[in-house]
């Protein structure tokens, strides 16, 4: 069952540490964002595996956005 | 002005009262920002992200140029502590409202600064002569100096790129982090070990050079209340400091600034343990975010004396006319979350209302209707009181927060709040790891 990460804040597209096809563990950061000079990650809230990231470095994203999405 | 928000307007202010001309600069997000339509003239820069238009020296440059400006003030932040800016001023004309780009550069290295400030008789904290060359290096040298330690970045302070690190086993990690921040926020990830000063106090020296071989202090300031490394109140007199142990400071800080011959507006940090003993941190070549606290107890106007040095005059005080009077209390209100950890909180403020009375000073650099950018530093105002005492400064803080209205973003107001409240904020018995601690939670 895929599974959406959402960003919890909104902020600019810093970094995507997992691409499509990594296995994550729960707590791993997914993408980083940048908020107010601040850097904030993303983590993802289980194990699994990255399908994918609809997202781009540098790309701003609202609070509630789909940042990934695990299988 | 090469800059933004609250700072800008405080600029200008200083401007007007000596009868110059201002002008603003403004990314495409700050379009109608109130410091934007405070000034006699404003010129777009470019779009929102810093990068692109408050932290681009040739489009600063360029603005300078079209409009015919005679100088630049940097404030505080972006550029302000850039060499390369300041001697792009100097190479286009443009008296740059600071230091030289030499000083700038020297104290902007850290670990010269540390080096330099120790050669002119300053203590510095144990630590890494030069930088570290990998996370077996770090782990010598930590151990040599002892857990917990702090990585710091060479080049550059503000608490970026700053990581604490309790024992040998969380140093690879914290390593890593500290090294890709460093690189992101000053180009060099170069890092150097210091031991971590328990428990200790944020104290600095305010300094003013006018390059014609006065060099005076405005006496200290205490910023103990951090979080991330970053300051939320600050206020001058600093409380409970012996008197022997601030003219020391203030003696450190005037030698300090004088080894490197220091024009313009400085500030000297230093971290002071319970027993007195103290150790340079850092310069910061520029304004502080927190000078309104000296202002208010000195009764000098910083910037003012900032546009008068980069004119050529020479500072008309002696140092013994320069007396705190009474205390003077700043808190910073940033859109974070306290309840969250302070995340950040941009979005459009609602419903602003100030505070104002006798001994209330804010210097705030949005209106209501305001976007809070994701792009810039979270800052929205500062409240400044000024009593004939320390509580008295602190009763008016009290008062002057509770009528303090920001709707539509979280604040730090219920925070600062709590640390007005608090038993050993008002004994003044305070250092720099008690937000993290959780000692001001609700």
């Amino acid at each position: 069952m895929p599974e959406d990460i959402k960003a919890h804040i909104t902020g600019v597209v810093f970094q995507i540490v997992a691409h499509p096809g990594d296995p994550v563990q729960e707590g791993d950061p997914v993408i980083v964002l940048e908020s107010m000079k601040m850097e904030i990650p993303v983590e993802s809230p289980r194990s699994g595996r990255v399908q994918s990231i609809p997202v781009q470095e540098g790309q701003t994203v609202q609070e509630g956005e789909v940042v990934a999405v695990l299988e | 002005m090469a800059n933004r928000g609250e700072i800008a307007r405080r600029i200008m202010r200083a401007c007007r009262r000596v009868g110059i001309a201002s002008v603003a600069v403004y990314s495409e997000a700050d379009a109608g920002a109130p410091h934007v339509t405070d000034a006699d003239e404003a010129v777009p820069i470019g779009p929102a992200p810093a990068r692109q238009s408050y932290l681009s020296i040739d489009a600063i440059i360029g603005a300078a140029r079209r409009v015919g400006a005679d100088a630049v003030h940097p404030g505080y932040g972006f550029l302000s502590e850039n060499w390369r800016f300041a001697e792009a001023c100097r190479d286009a004309g443009l008296t740059f409202v600071g230091p030289s780009p030499e000083a700038i550069r020297l104290m902007g290295d850290k670990i010269q600064a540390r080096r330099l400030m120790a050669s002119v008789g300053l203590p510095v904290l144990p630590g890494s002569d030069g930088p570290v060359g990998d996370v077996a290096d770090a782990e010598r040298e930590a151990t040599a100096v002892g857990f917990p330690v702090l990585l710091k970045a060479a080049g550059g302070g503000g608490g970026i790129g700053m990581a604490r690190v309790n024992a040998a086993g969380d140093l690879a990690s914290a390593y890593a982090t500290a090294r890709r921040r460093a690189e992101a926020a000053f180009g060099d990830p170069a890092l150097y070990v210091e031991r971590y000063a328990e428990g200790a106090r944020h104290v600095e020296v305010q300094i003013l050079g006018d390059g014609r071989g006065t060099v005076l202090h405005l006496h200290e300031r205490e910023c103990s209340i951090q979080r991330r490394h970053q300051k939320l109140v600050e206020e001058s007199p600093a409380p409970v400091l012996p008197s022997e142990t601030k003219a020391a400071l203030t003696r450190a800080a005037v030698a300090g600034a004088r080894a490197i011959d220091y024009v313009n507006a400085g500030t000297m940090e230093f971290l002071v343990d319970s027993a007195g003993a103290f150790w340079f941190l850092e310069m910061n070549t520029r304004l502080q975010v927190e000078h309104p606290v000296t202002e208010e107890v000195t009764g000098l106007d910083l910037v003012v004396a900032q546009l008068r040095v980069a004119a050529g005059e020479p500072l008309p005080w002696r140092q013994d006319e320069i007396i705190q009077r009474g205390a003077a209390i700043e808190v910073r209100v940033y859109a974070e979350d306290p309840a969250k950890g302070f995340l950040p909180s941009p979005g459009t403020i609602t419903t602003l209302v100030l505070p104002a009375g006798e001994g209330v000073r804010v210097e705030c650099g949005v209106a209501s209707g305001s976007a809070v950018s994701v792009h810039y530093d979270p800052l929205l105002m500062k409240v400044v009181t000024h009593g004939a005492t320390r509580p008295e400064a602190i009763a008016k803080m009290e008062e002057a927060l509770a009528a303090c209205v920001v709707d539509g973003v979280k604040t730090t107001i219920p925070f600062l709040r709590r640390v007005m409240a608090h038993p050993d904020f008002r004994r003044g018995t305070v250092h720099t790891q008690m937000v993290e601690q959780g000692a001001f939670n609700a």
